[in-house]
């Protein structure tokens, strides 16, 4: 059951103490002493640490190339679809770590929205929607036609859609692609989805429509958003991570990182002296 | 700037553009004069009897070319269900995993290849299966013709999937989509449109070849019997009839050329039809 924002204060993070919080809240993913980089070019990533909690938003900020696509990419070990590029350290993930296991199976557990929205030119929107299940080898119509309804529900899509789920998927507007793309990762149900800067190509409604079903979703799984914009940040996530040059400067509670920042240069940064 | 020179330069450039639109009417007015002169010499001889009947002994008025369609159908088709998955695949192979040496080495074999006379390739085919059969036959002149198709469809396919965006492929694997899947199942059928059409383009490329059936399919002027046995095909037929001596079966060939002409013609423009609506893959 989803609750809307309208009918619900959204819980501010920075009313609970950091340490009841982290007690409460379970980890869902740790990344430790995370290296990574592309052949033949200087180390993107040089010793991330990083505590994900479960079913929470996390925003990965900082100004570009400072490692943040890399850092969000290496967590479903996308970062390995390109050809060179390494990844080293551990990333836990139920008690294993998600360099070494199978990056089918992990990608299956760990969900990943991109920043330009990807439909599959060839198929339709319920198509796309159930690619992840067809592709796979669930064919039970029903099974499908459920997992299609269900995730462009979450995905805040289906009121719009539902009398042409046989149309293109790639006929919608960028905003309805994005979330079509949202649904498409989460019918395949996993713990955790990513989000790579999934509004930079959008409109501010656009924007807005997505950053609303992320704090509905999280309700469910855990999500993790790589932004360009600081007030996406402060809108969507309960925690804060800030990256530069590679290393991650500062991790905390949202509300506390934007009003009292620890490290001199998260202060710079969000009051926008650089980046 | 001076006058005088500004003059200068809009003449140079005014004779400039004559002379690319010239190139460019010779260019295409080319095309159009072999198919109006085929048209005109072949359409005399042009009837049903033409089409449906097999040819006439020497000295005998009338008769056609029924075999040699029928013959250059098998042999082409036999060709094509060869020769396409061959290159499919091939292209397939080094559009996802082509990097390396060895990728290197095909993609440089496939453009030879490409370039090597058909009459070549035609005693390679000869070689290869007539010589141990001791025998001509309609297998022969489709392996010939396949080997031909084999580089053309090779690279094309390359080429259309590497026009499916890198962000399709990401899409489907971080899925949880095993790579050969995303391969077959998402970017190949992206694809499709554009690969289907280079098949397309390919078989009427070899539809016209005659130098690699001459010591393969060889002709034939009786029914089709068979695949392997020699067999009559168009572009064969048209050479032997308009090299005879004979004023009516150089009629026939004229005739002959159009039937080819217009079919290479029709597989063109669908082709290029159909690839039209969604070149799709790139935008």
């Amino acid at each position: 059951m989803t609750t809307t924002m309208d009918m619900r204060p959204m819980p501010l993070p920075a009313e609970t103490t950091a340490s009841k919080d982290a007690a409460e809240a379970k980890i869902a993913m740790s990344v430790r002493n995370l290296k990574a980089g592309y052949a033949g070019g200087a180390p993107v990533l040089k010793g991330v640490n990083l505590e994900i909690r479960e079913k929470t938003v996390t925003a990965i900020i900082g100004p570009s190339g400072c490692g943040k696509s890399t850092l969000i990419r290496c967590l479903n070990r996308m970062h390995e679809a390109i050809p060179g590029a390494t990844a080293d350290g551990e990333i836990l993930i139920g008690g294993r770590n998600a360099l070494e296991l199978d990056p089918v199976v992990l990608r299956r557990a760990v969900g990943m929205v991109f920043q330009r929205p990807n439909p599959f030119p060839t198929m339709s929107i319920a198509q796309n929607v159930a690619a992840g299940l067809t592709l796979n080898g669930v064919h039970d119509r029903a099974i499908l036609a459920e997992a299609v309804e269900k995730s462009l529900r979450r995905a805040a899509l289906w009121d719009e859609v539902k009398d042409k789920l046989d149309a293109p998927g790639v006929g919608l507007s960028g905003g309805q692609q994005q979330r079509l793309c949202i649904a498409r990762a989460l019918a395949v149900e996993p713990a955790i989805l990513l989000l790579d800067e999934p509004c930079s190509a959008l409109d501010p409604i656009a924007t807005g429509r997505i950053e609303e079903l992320l704090i509905q979703i999280k309700e469910q799984l855990t999500v993790v958003i790589v932004t360009h914009n600081m007030q996406q940040a402060a809108r969507v996530s309960e925690y804060t991570v800030f990256m530069l040059m590679g290393e991650m400067v500062e991790y905390g509670l949202t509300r506390k990182m934007f009003t009292q920042p620890v490290d001199k240069r998260t202060e710079d940064y969000i009051t926008g002296r650089f980046g | 700037m001076n006058e005088a020179l500004y003059a200068r330069r809009k003449r140079l450039n005014a004779l400039m553009f004559a002379l690319t639109a010239v190139c460019a009417a010779v260019a295409s007015g080319t095309l159009l004069a072999i198919l109006g002169y085929i048209a005109w010499k072949g359409a005399s001889s042009l009837s049903w009897d033409f089409l449906l009947h097999l040819p006439k002994p020497v000295g005998e008025k009338g008769g056609g070319i029924a075999n040699s369609i029928v013959g250059s159908a098998k042999v082409v088709g036999l060709a094509g269900v060869m020769g396409v998955p061959v290159g499919v695949l091939a292209g397939v192979y080094l559009a996802e995993y082509g990097r390396g040496k060895f990728a290197f080495a095909v993609r440089y074999a496939a453009d030879v290849m490409n370039g090597v006379p058909s009459i070549v390739v035609g005693l390679f085919a000869y070689a290869l299966i007539v010589h141990p059969m001791k025998k001509f036959s309609a297998l022969s002149g489709a392996v010939a013709l396949a080997f031909i198709m084999i580089p053309i469809v090779l690279r094309n396919t390359e080429e259309f999937l590497r026009l499916v965006p890198g962000t399709i492929r990401e899409a489907a694997l971080a899925l949880g989509v095993p790579r050969w899947k995303v391969t077959l199942m998402v970017i190949l059928p992206t694809a499709g449109r554009g690969i289907l059409t280079g098949a397309l383009l390919a078989l009427a490329r070899v539809a016209g070849e005659t130098a690699p059936l001459i010591f393969t399919a060889f002709g034939n002027r009786f029914a089709d019997n068979g695949w392997l046995n020699p067999i009559a095909t168009l572009p064969h037929t048209i050479y032997t009839y308009a090299i005879s001596p004979y004023e009516d079966w150089h009629n026939q060939a004229w005739a002959a050329a159009l039937i080819l002409m217009a079919f290479v013609l029709l597989v063109n423009v669908t082709a290029r039809v159909w690839l039209r609506p969604s070149s799709g893959t790139s935008h």
